[in-house]
C-alpha cells in the first residue's frame, strides 16, 4: 500500500473523497484515509456514463473484504467517464488512490460548488 | 473508535504494536487484521502458517461423577464417544430445538471435559449449563479467564508448534497437554480455517512470550478477517450468521453432531425435523459474475444470505444462504436482492474451497 498522502492540487470533501478540477469537467476517487480505513477493495461498482451525481450523494459502490461502503460525490454534475479499468484491478483503489484509483469524470453543471471543499491542509486537520 | 467496557486479551499490547486494526468483537477489542492486509494473511494460512489470537473465546470446565451424563443431557452429540484425550464438535439446544452455541470440547479426563464457546455467548452458555444441571453431581465452571488461546493454522502450523513442543503433538481431533517453551499447555488438534494445524490453550501470562515465538519462526499474525474469509471458504458455520435460537440443526445442514437417541435437550424437535425435513436449507453459494453478497441479503422468492465474502482463493464471490428446500439442491440458480441489485448465484458443493483441486500447486523440480 502506497503511504499516506494528500495531493496539494486536490480539492477534498469532508467524507473522504477528492476530486481533480480541470475547467468544467472534475475527476472523483477516494482519499488515502478512506481505503485505508475500508482495506483491501475487492470489488468496484461503477455507475453508468451519463447518469447524474449530486454532490454528498453516493454514486458508486466499493466493496473491501470487510464491509461495502458508499462513494460520496463532492461536486454536482453528469457522469461523462468511468474508470473501466477498476474491474479487473480494484486494488488500484489501495495502491494509488488518486492515480489509476480514479473513479468517474463528471462535468460540473455546478463549479461554483468547488468553494465549498476543502484544500488539502484543511481535509488533512479534520483528520 | 474504542470503549473501555471492551475487554482486551493478553496479546493487545502486541496487537498495537503490530500495526494491527482493532474492533470490537462479541465484548472484546480484537485484531481484524494486521499491517499486511487480509488477502496477504489469508493466503499464508492456505500456503504457510498464520497465529490466530483467538483469546476471545470462552471457556467452561465440567467435572464430577455426572459430568458424561450431564453433557449427553445438554449437548447435541454423544459424549460417551468421545474419549479421554479427543475432540468433539456439538451444539447446545434449547427445547424448541434452536441452537444457542457451537461448540468443542475436549475430555481431559474420565470425569472432567474443557469446552470451548463462542464470545458473545459465554455468559448465556455458563448461565444454561448451571441451570439445566439440577438432579446431576456435576460442577460448571467459568475458567474463560484462566485461558489465553491461539489458533496456529496452514500446512507448516504443525512444524512450528512442534518446534517449541517437547513431544510429539496430538494428531487431529486429539488434545493433550505438552510443555511449550517450558511453559504447560493444552494442544488440541482443531481448527477453523480447513488447513492442519493446532490450537493452543494457555496460561494468559505465558501467550505473548509463545506468539512473539511463533511469529520470529515465521507464522504470520493474522486476524479475525481472514479468520472469517478461511471459514467461508470451507463452510464452518459462524454462530450469529448460520446459526440461531431461530434455527435448528437440521435445516443448518449440522445433523450430523445430533445424536437424538440421547435424548439431549431439543432432541424431539431435531428427530421431527431430520424425519419431517425442513422448510429452508443452509447452502454454499458462488456468485455468477461481478459483486459480493452479504449477510442479510434476501434472496428473490424466498430465503436469506447468512455469510457472504469475495473469496481470496477463488476470486469469486461466495456465501452461504437459507433457501426453500425444494430449491437448495447444487446446481440450482437463484437471484440475491444486493442493495437493490440482483446478482446471480448458483447452489454450490461443499466446501467451496478444496485444497485438493483449488489449493496452491506444489512446486516441482
Amino acid at each position: 500500500m502506497a503511504p499516506a498522502s494528500y495531493p496539494d492540487d486536490l480539492l477534498y470533501h469532508p467524507d473522504h473523497d477528492w476530486a481533480r478540477i480541470e475547467d468544467d469537467v472534475a475527476t472523483f476517487g477516494i482519499t488515502w484515509f478512506a481505503q485505508d480505513a475500508l482495506g483491501e477493495v475487492v470489488f468496484f461498482d461503477p455507475p453508468e456514463v451519463g447518469s447524474a451525481v449530486t454532490a454528498g450523494e453516493f454514486y458508486a459502490e466499493v466493496e473491501s473484504v470487510k464491509a461495502v461502503s458508499d462513494v460520496i460525490a463532492p461536486l454536482t454534475g453528469e457522469i461523462v467517464e468511468v474508470n473501466t479499468a477498476l474491474a479487473d484491478t480494484p486494488e488500484a483503489i489501495n495502491e494509488d488512490p488518486y492515480g489509476a484509483g480514479w473513479m468517474v469524470r463528471v462535468k460540473l453543471s455546478e463549479p461554483g460548488q468547488a468553494d465549498g471543499l476543502l484544500d488539502s491542509d484543511a481535509y488533512v486537520a479534520m483528520l | 473508535m474504542t470503549s473501555p467496557t471492551l475487554k482486551r486479551t493478553p496479546l493487545y499490547e502486541a496487537h498495537v504494536d503490530a500495526n494491527a486494526k482493532l474492533v470490537p468483537f462479541g465484548g472484546w477489542e480484537m485484531p481484524i487484521q494486521y499491517s499486511s492486509g487480509i488477502r496477504a494473511e489469508h493466503e499464508a494460512v492456505r500456503t504457510r502458517a498464520g497465529v490466530f489470537d483467538v483469546s476471545h473465546m470462552g471457556e467452561v470446565e465440567i467435572s464430577g461423577p455426572d459430568a458424561e451424563a450431564f453433557l449427553q443431557h445438554v449437548y447435541s452429540n454423544d459424549v460417551t464417544r468421545l474419549a479421554v484425550g479427543g475432540a468433539q464438535y456439538a451444539l447446545i439446544c434449547n427445547e424448541d430445538g434452536g441452537v444457542l452455541d457451537d461448540l468443542f470440547t475436549y475430555r481431559l479426563a474420565p470425569d472432567r471435559y474443557l469446552t470451548v464457546t463462542n464470545a458473545a455467548n459465554h455468559e448465556r452458555d455458563v448461565e444454561w449449563l448451571r441451570s439445566q444441571a439440577g438432579g446431576f453431581d456435576v460442577e460448571v465452571a467459568d475458567v474463560a479467564d484462566s485461558y489465553a488461546m491461539l489458533a496456529v493454522q496452514g500446512p507448516v502450523a504443525r512444524e512450528l508448534g512442534q518446534a517449541i513442543a517437547d513431544s510429539p503433538l496430538p494428531g487431529r481431533m486429539q488434545a493433550a497437554r505438552r510443555i511449550l517453551l517450558g511453559r504447560e499447555a493444552l494442544v488440541c488438534g482443531t481448527g477453523y480455517t480447513g488447513e492442519d494445524g493446532v490450537e493452543l490453550l494457555l496460561d494468559p501470562a505465558d501467550a505473548p512470550a509463545i506468539w512473539e515465538d511463533l511469529l520470529r519462526r515465521g507464522a504470520t499474525p493474522c486476524g479475525l478477517g481472514a479468520r472469517d474469509t478461511l471459514r467461508l471458504e470451507v463452510n464452518f458455520h459462524l454462530y450469529g450468521n448460520e446459526l440461531s435460537t431461530d434455527r435448528n440443526p437440521i435445516e443448518a445442514g449440522l445433523g450430523w453432531v445430533c445424536k437424538e437417541d440421547t435424548g439431549f435437550i431439543g432432541s424431539d424437535v431435531v428427530r421431527r425435523a431430520r424425519e419431517e425435513g425442513t422448510a429452508q436449507k443452509l447452502v454454499a453459494f458462488k456468485i455468477d459474475g461481478p459483486g459480493i453478497a452479504r449477510q442479510g441479503n434476501p434472496v428473490v422468492d424466498g430465503g436469506e444470505v447468512t455469510s457472504g465474502t469475495m473469496s481470496p482463493s477463488l476470486g469469486v464471490g461466495i456465501g452461504m444462504a437459507y433457501l426453500p428446500a425444494e430449491r437448495a439442491a447444487v446446481g440450482e440458480r437463484f437471484q440475491i436482492d444486493v442493495r437493490g441489485k440482483l446478482r446471480s448465484a448458483v447452489v454450490a458443493a461443499r466446501p467451496l474451497y478444496d485444497k485438493e483441486t483449488d489449493g496452491p500447486r506444489q512446486l516441482s523440480g
